[in-house]
């Protein structure tokens, strides 16, 4: 619904715009679709199946494929006003955001994937667990609110319609971090996840009544135009922009709001852990690209300087603090919060590049996170048994082409050719070089060496040391198909956007948003 | 700007003066005769000796609260609907269909699980 007829309709105040409304459900067609698949799954897991899980998986993908296809052809299309807004100027559907929707799709396609395969290994199938309550049905039910809310957050051009979509994600990845309902370490981390992101969310909160209170507007483009008038000296100003930061960098878990990403990363479930890695951050980042670099992007000179010093505290704490880790997904989590960091640069690098190379190497990021939790997936053995890096001794030995593609992942997060890692970081650098940030840049890679170490420790521990005395555990790996699936998606992701990423990047930068300024 | 905020401020300050003013004058006015069991908080007509007293709660009471506030939630909306419906026309009837059945979801998966039964 366009500005003007809003006003229309409040004018007659009988009239309902029924065109306009239904281009906005046109463009929200997505979002619907997942709703509405969330839906059909809870209600399917309460009907007794005997391949319940099979089932609920293959509807949750079909839907999820559907979703991708409406947002393929909505990509190309535009709205009868012209323009590719909905909802009064609050959705939009702009390349930026379909860009960002597929690597939502990628990642909860993939969770949904390995999660048959998780929940085998350590025996939640059994009908004692599901007397518990530990039943898959409210698991891809949960999954595909949260997708639905990342797809809300990154489509939103509002500040009310943002809070929504992160909130709607938020909840149903609280519960799915204690989806382990036997496990004091999955319920631990559920509760600090509740409480610091209630936390983060009010803070974020705070800072766009702050907004509201000096914009008169929630809605971004209307505030671009609201601020050209304001002070950038204003303190409420600085005040807002800085709560609005910090309730965003607690969401991607940057130094010094990192305090919750070991804790939960580590007591969640494996493939929710990798679904934390990928989707909601990716969401986040998205909405920092949103408000800090296209609508509000004369805020810069207020958060320049703090997010330089915030990205390369990131990368050091998290760089250093992974090298003494002895569980891998504590390690991971470490390097998730180096990777933030990494990716903090490329806000400050600021201009198109530094967003394109923001974009890809979250998908890149994907790709390789995702892989190396389909082969923690594989590798563990029961919940309590934990994920000590150890796992990986031998592996090459016994499985020496499922070492090769963990090899591959990897050298990808470690930022080496020909892995799509090193791209990633490699177009960052250069945006951050191309505006004069040598410093930034030359810090940048040294960390990136240091975090190098530990993702080569991983290496050794799989290529060089003898198998660990579990050759029989060893023997257990199954690689049903789904899970062959994820690692063959996740090892072509990488590699081809290592060897073809020029490819990739013109990917990119055609789904900039345009009139950048 | 802070000229357009006296309306909330003149309600916050009603709002405490009328408080301060109804509990003065009632504890001038109410007669005052404190025993134990008339100072145990109200539990809902269970016996207080039963394990609430112990530290424990029922934790229906917590499902029965959030069963209330989803359907209190509905009424909200319902009630303002229901006075302009005649203005809306057929499609606010079918949009308030669309809420009810997304309530619906959520009340079949609440009914199946259990939720309403109230197991002691």
């Amino acid at each position: 619904m366009s500005r003007q007829s809003i006003e229309l309709s409040t004018l007659d105040n009988t009239a309902v715009d029924l065109a306009a409304i239904g281009q906005s459900v046109l463009a929200s067609g997505p979002e619907i679709i997942i709703i509405i698949a969330a839906s059909v799954v809870l209600m399917l897991s309460l009907v007794p199946h005997p391949r319940q899980d099979q089932l609920l998986a293959g509807v949750s993908i079909f839907m999820i494929l559907l979703a991708a296809g409406m947002s393929y052809a909505l990509s190309d299309y535009t709205l009868s006003d012209n323009t590719k807004t909905a909802y009064a100027g609050m959705f939009v559907i702009d390349g930026f955001s379909t860009f960002f929707k597929v690597i939502l799709y990628l990642g909860t396609i993939l969770t949904v994937l390995m999660s048959a395969s998780y929940f085998r290994n350590n025996g939640l199938n059994n009908n004692e667990q599901r007397k518990e309550g530990v039943v898959q049905g409210e698991y891809y039910a949960l999954l595909l609110f949260a997708l639905a809310g990342g797809m809300i957050m990154v489509s939103s051009t509002d500040l009310l319609l943002i809070y929504i979509g992160l909130e709607l994600q938020a909840l149903s990845i609280y519960v799915l971090t204690g989806f382990l309902k036997a496990d004091t370490r999955s319920n631990e981390a559920a509760l600090k996840y509740i409480i610091l992101g209630a936390f983060s969310s009010g803070i974020f909160l705070y800072g766009m009544s702050l907004f509201y209170g000096l914009t008169g507007t929630t809605n971004l483009n209307d505030m671009t135009t609201a601020l050209l008038t304001l002070d950038l000296s204003d303190p409420m100003l600085i005040l807002a922009t800085l709560f609005m930061l910090v309730g965003l960098l607690f969401k991607v878990g940057a130094v010094p709001f990192h305090m919750w990403v070991p804790d939960i990363y580590q007591g969640a479930p494996s493939p929710i852990t990798a679904y934390m890695s990928v989707v909601p951050k990716a969401a986040a980042f998205a909405i920092l690209i949103r408000i800090f670099m296209l609508d509000l992007a004369a805020l810069q000179p207020i958060w320049l300087l703090n997010v330089a010093a915030i990205s390369v505290l990131t990368m050091a704490m998290g760089s250093f603090v992974a090298l003494v880790q002895t569980n891998i997904k504590r390690m991971l989590a470490y390097s998730s919060i180096a990777h933030a960091g990494f990716l903090l640069l490329g806000l400050v690098a600021g201009g198109e590049a530094g967003i394109a190379s923001i974009m890809l190497y979250l998908l890149v990021y994907a790709f390789m996170t995702i892989g190396i939790f389909a082969v923690i997936i594989l590798l563990n053995k029961g919940i309590t048994a934990g994920e000590p890096i150890e796992d990986f001794s031998g592996l090459a030995t016994n499985h020496p082409a499922l070492a090769f593609m963990s090899l591959l992942f990897l050298f990808s997060l470690a930022g080496i050719p020909p892995t799509g890692g090193f791209f990633a970081k490699f177009y960052v650098l250069v945006a951050l070089v191309d505006q004069g940030q040598i410093m930034l840049a030359v810090l940048a890679v040294l960390l990136s060496a240091v975090a190098a170490w530990f993702y080569i420790r991983i290496i050794m521990l799989m290529y060089v040391q003898p198998p660990a005395l579990q050759s029989k555990v060893r023997s257990e790996i199954q690689l049903n198909l789904p899970i062959r699936t994820v690692l063959l998606v996740a090892t072509i992701g990488t590699l081809l956007t290592g060897l073809l990423p020029a490819w990739f990047l013109a990917l990119v930068a055609a789904s900039m948003p345009l009139g950048l300024g | 700007m802070p000229i357009d905020f006296l309306p909330v401020f003149l309600m916050v300050a009603v709002v405490i003066m009328l408080a301060a003013f109804i509990l003065t004058v009632s504890r001038l006015l109410r007669s005052d005769n404190p025993y134990p069991e008339k100072n145990r908080p109200y539990e809902c007509g269970i016996d207080h000796v039963g394990e609430a007293s112990a530290g424990l709660f029922k934790v229906q009471y917590f499902v029965i609260a959030i069963l209330f506030v989803v359907f209190d939630v509905e009424t909200m909306f319902l009630f303002p609907w229901a006075v302009v419906l005649a203005d809306l026309g057929l499609f606010g009837y079918i949009e308030m269909v669309i809420f009810i059945v997304m309530l619906l979801v959520g009340f079949i998966y609440a009914w199946i699980k259990g939720a309403l039964e109230w197991e002691a």
